[in-house]
């Protein structure tokens, strides 16, 4: 069964309490961030508590992430250096624009792994993608290292990027968000949708869930833990979708047995689409123990 | 390595640790810790700071120490915060064995 990725929660590099705190609200991943949370004159003393903080505390199963600053800042290879040491699951690379933005951040993390003598391919990274230049060259990205799990779409930088604003609809990001989708399935990676700013709306945060699960991303970046349980019921299936998929995998494995690989189950053609998508359902079930 | 200047890392929020350091004239390392948990913590908490000033190799200096209940990591991470700040140079402490 694939990670699932269905709440990427934000927290401040710089918020020790934060940090401690993360994993207990239930989030699948959470990404500490080093880049916009924090303000110029804390950078190092953020690289620092995130540095220590993933040395010394125990996520559990919690998948962990860390956004860096861009290398193209004075921070962004402290960052790498200090945060590749402290073990993350993967660095979150912001605004990614081409290829040769991840190349640069795979081959300093090879550099940095051979010093300190860990595996070569053992931290991973996840991208970013926040401009318009970026969404063209989603499919590129996407493929330009062996060390991503997922490209992630950070609508705030993009709509200024494309001179507009967010609106509830969200009709400004559907082109981008198809493109980010398209290219992480081409390459069989994860898809993360964008955070969604205004935590009193809960209406519209749940609207935006539905959409963006409708789309095919794996789930979305969150900035407050009270939209976890949102997400996650929004990403549950139905007591009936699990029964039908569990119907849908029974079938197939007697049809299979038999020497068959389609099969006809109350009147509906069962082939491997067909079954991928009952798979899909019945890991998300196990993942909230239906 | 020397301390040159005064500075200061942390903060007062729940969980953090401000640290200020300064030049002590020689008199090594001094503590002087305000915390919310210091009848429970106080010794450990000094323990951590002095352990790693040492690991840094800092030898006469002031601490003044304001904790709102930090973990350990957090103690660390202030400290040597607090002196690359006040040092000459990049102090990049991820570095060290």
């Amino acid at each position: 069964m694939s990670r699932l990725r269905r709440t990427m929660l934000y927290v401040p590099g710089n918020n020790p309490g934060m940090i401690q705190d993360a994993h207990i609200y239930g989030a699948d991943s959470i990404m500490i961030d080093l880049e916009d949370s924090v303000s110029l004159n804390e950078k190092d003393a953020a690289r620092l508590l995130v540095y220590h903080a993933l040395k010394t505390l125990d996520f559990g199963s919690t998948e962990i992430l860390v956004r860096v600053n861009p290398l193209n800042t004075p921070y962004g290879r402290d960052d790498f250096e200090a945060i590749v040491r402290a073990k993350p699951d993967a660095i979150r690379l912001p605004k990614t624009e081409t290829s040769a933005d991840v190349i640069e951040a795979d081959e300093l993390i090879s550099e940095i792994e051979t010093k300190i003598g860990l595996p070569c391919g053992t931290i991973k990274l996840f991208a970013a993608i926040e401009s318009a230049k970026g969404a063209l060259n989603a499919e590129q990205i996407a493929t330009a290292s062996s060390r991503l799990i997922g490209i992630a779409i950070g609508a705030e930088d993009f709509v200024t990027d494309l001179k507009t604003t967010r609106s509830r609809e969200g009709i400004e990001l559907l082109t981008a968000r198809s493109f980010v989708l398209f290219a992480a399935r081409a390459a069989g990676i994860a898809a993360v949708d964008t955070v969604f700013s205004n935590v009193k709306d809960d209406e519209g945060f749940a609207g935006e869930v539905k959409l963006i699960k409708q789309l095919g991303f794996d789930g979305k970046s969150i900035i407050n833990p009270r939209q976890i349980e949102i997400v996650h019921r929004i990403y549950t299936p139905t007591e009936d979708d699990v029964e039908k998929a569990q119907h849908v995998i029974e079938a197939i494995e007697e049809a299979e047995a038999n020497g068959s690989g389609v099969i006809s189950l109350n009147g509906k053609m069962i082939d491997k689409p067909v079954v991928e998508r009952a798979r899909r359902v019945l890991d998300l079930a196990a993942a909230v123990k239906i | 390595m020397k301390i040159k200047q005064t500075s200061i890392a942390g903060t007062l929020e729940s969980s953090d640790i401000s640290i200020a350091v300064e030049d002590n004239d020689g008199r090594g390392i001094e503590i002087e810790l305000v915390s919310t948990v210091e009848n429970q913590f106080g010794g450990q908490i000094r323990k951590v700071i002095r352990e790693t000033l040492e690991g840094l190799g800092v030898k006469d200096v002031l601490v003044r120490a304001n904790d709102k209940g930090a973990l350990d990591c957090t103690i660390q991470a202030r400290v040597k915060t607090a002196v690359g700040r006040a040092v000459d140079g990049n102090l990049r402490p991820w570095e060290e064995k």
